[in-house]
């Protein structure tokens, strides 16, 4: 492990380096097997929240205070510690530049790790095609990669929040959960046949998926991640 | 397998006694399953003994409530090495359930709502080893956990313990169920660590 | 507890299979829904993978890792094609 950097008061990206890395798809994520002394293991996956072109790899932990393995990775795990992990894995919740556009992402809470990468990986190789994020998060303190993604730097990328428990006092975005009204207000339209990626906790994104299915979205088109309560 | 230093996991320190061998004990009530957690309203609800009897038995969930019920506390064990020590259940013992009942039956097929099973002998749901549990902790058993109604067998592995059961089919023929064919082990000791089909 | 998705076995999957396989197509042996393996409904952390169907709930896969082996039953699929 090389870096870690506090992304709020809930969540950690820790970065990475590995021998003979054979480099990644945007969207792709690793597991992370954890040993103890006595031979107790635990594994969990996570999505690599870094472009390909970034010089390391980055994960996005969120601790959950009764969580298992989360709490060591954002508390105990020390610069110069290494940990077990296979990937890159996935081949199909990913994004490249040959796949097109445009490229509507849709984030609850974490599931935004991955679609980060995406959205980086975009920018990185200066890509035309045109994107959208649509990101849900509890508070702006609470948004992961706040910085990155209230400042967007990119023409072809359009970033929408919505903070559903707290806005600040002169927030003048969406304040509510992602719904069938604000899909049809910040998405591309079903008309443009958008590459979907829906990704967040299990509920939120069937009830995403759903939606954009009842709207017209052609199905195929859609794809989604499923993170569960596991993810601690 | 390398060690990852710092890393405990959430386990507790217990009396070695009690812990099976290859086990951790945890005070979380990790909720593992092989399917959709299942909805069965208690007015829909019915436990029925069938198979080799005379004629089926039924209890709707009034009756089964009416029957003769006990509170135990023991210990369970998973087979995916976590124990939980001293846990509460309360429910009607397979004694109760089985008192008059002929069969020349030796095997117990369990069978839940969602098409899980399990198998197990007959023998080790009589003399005090087994329960169909409606409570834990004092509270109505909650349908990620099993409810309204599981199969409480704490001497064997807890994936015997089925949740959402609905009824015992008695058997003279052993028949794996769900686990069992694929195999893990038929009988499922934990202290003689039997995990898998040939442990 | 809900579902995950394949994506959440990818590393499984790719353990067992050899090769990457949520893009690989399967299909319902009960109802007949077609899709990526990526799109099932998972359940996992209990004594073995189960994989079901996400429309009718059809029991589809089931891995079970006993010590080195992986046991790896398809028999609720109609069918499984691997993305050549």
């Amino acid at each position: 492990m090389l870096e870690t950097v506090v992304e709020n008061s809930q969540a950690t990206t820790i970065m990475f380096d590995f021998p003979d890395w054979p480099g990644f798809l945007a969207g792709q994520h690793v597991d992370v097997r954890l040993t103890a002394q006595d031979g107790y293991q635990a594994q969990r996956s996570y999505s690599i929240s870094s472009a390909p072109e970034d010089e390391h790899v980055a994960i996005t932990v969120e601790r959950l205070d009764d969580g298992e393995v989360s709490p060591f990775l954002t508390g105990e795990l020390r610069v110069g510690d290494e940990l077990e992990m296979r990937g890159p894995i996935g081949g199909y919740f990913v994004w490249q530049d040959t796949d097109g556009g445009p490229v509507q992402l849709v984030a609850g809470g974490s599931g935004v790790a991955p679609l980060r990468s995406i959205l980086r990986h975009h920018r990185a190789i200066a890509s035309t095609v045109p994107m959208r994020l649509l990101c849900s998060a509890r508070s702006l303190e609470l948004l992961l990669y706040r910085d990155e993604l209230t400042s967007p730097v990119d023409d072809h990328v359009e970033i929408t929040l919505t903070l559903t428990r707290d806005q600040p006092p002169d927030w003048a975005g969406y304040g509510r959960r992602v719904d069938r009204d604000m899909l049809v207000e910040a998405a591309w339209a079903p008309a443009h046949q958008p590459l979907c990626y829906v990704c967040g906790p299990t509920p939120f994104v069937e009830t995403v998926a759903g939606t954009l299915v009842d709207l017209g979205y052609d199905p195929g088109r859609i794809r989604t991640e499923r993170f569960g309560g596991t993810g601690t | 397998m390398a060690i990852t230093r710092g890393f405990h996991g959430r386990r507790v320190d217990a009396d070695p006694a009690r812990v099976p061998p290859g086990q951790y004990v945890t005070e979380g009530f990790p909720v593992l399953s092989a399917g959709p957690t299942q909805h069965t309203h208690t007015d829909a609800w019915t436990f029925t003994i069938r198979g080799e009897v005379d004629e089926p038995l039924t209890w709707t969930w009034p009756q089964f409530q009416a029957l003769p019920h006990e509170t135990v506390t023991v210990d369970i064990h998973c087979v995916t090495k976590w124990s939980k020590l001293g846990t509460a259940w309360t429910g009607v013992a397979l004694d109760t359930l089985l008192d008059g009942v002929q069969t020349s039956a030796d095997y117990v097929l369990a069978f839940s709502d969602g098409g899980y099973t399990t198998n197990l002998p007959l023998q080790d749901l009589r003399d005090g080893q087994a329960w169909v549990a409606y409570e834990y902790d004092g509270e109505a058993l909650e349908p990620e956990h099993g409810g309204p109604a599981r199969l409480l067998v704490p001497h064997l592995y807890f994936w015997k313990s089925a949740k959402w059961v609905r009824g015992l089919e008695l058997r003279a023929h052993d028949e794996p169920g769900f686990w069992e064919r694929y195999g893990y082990h038929n009988y499922g000791d934990p202290w003689k660590e039997q995990r898998y089909d040939g442990d | 507890m809900d579902a995950l998705d394949g994506n959440a076995i990818a590393g499984t999957l790719a353990e067992v299979f050899g090769t990457e396989m949520t893009t690989a197509v399967v299909s319902c042996g009960a109802c007949g829904r077609t899709g990526p393996m990526a799109e099932v409904s998972v359940y996992l952390d209990g004594p073995g993978v189960v994989v079901r169907c996400r429309s009718c709930s059809n029991l589809l896969v089931v891995i079970v890792r006993r010590r080195e082996l992986a046991c790896v039953d398809l028999t609720g699929l109609a069918s499984l094609t691997i993305a050549g």
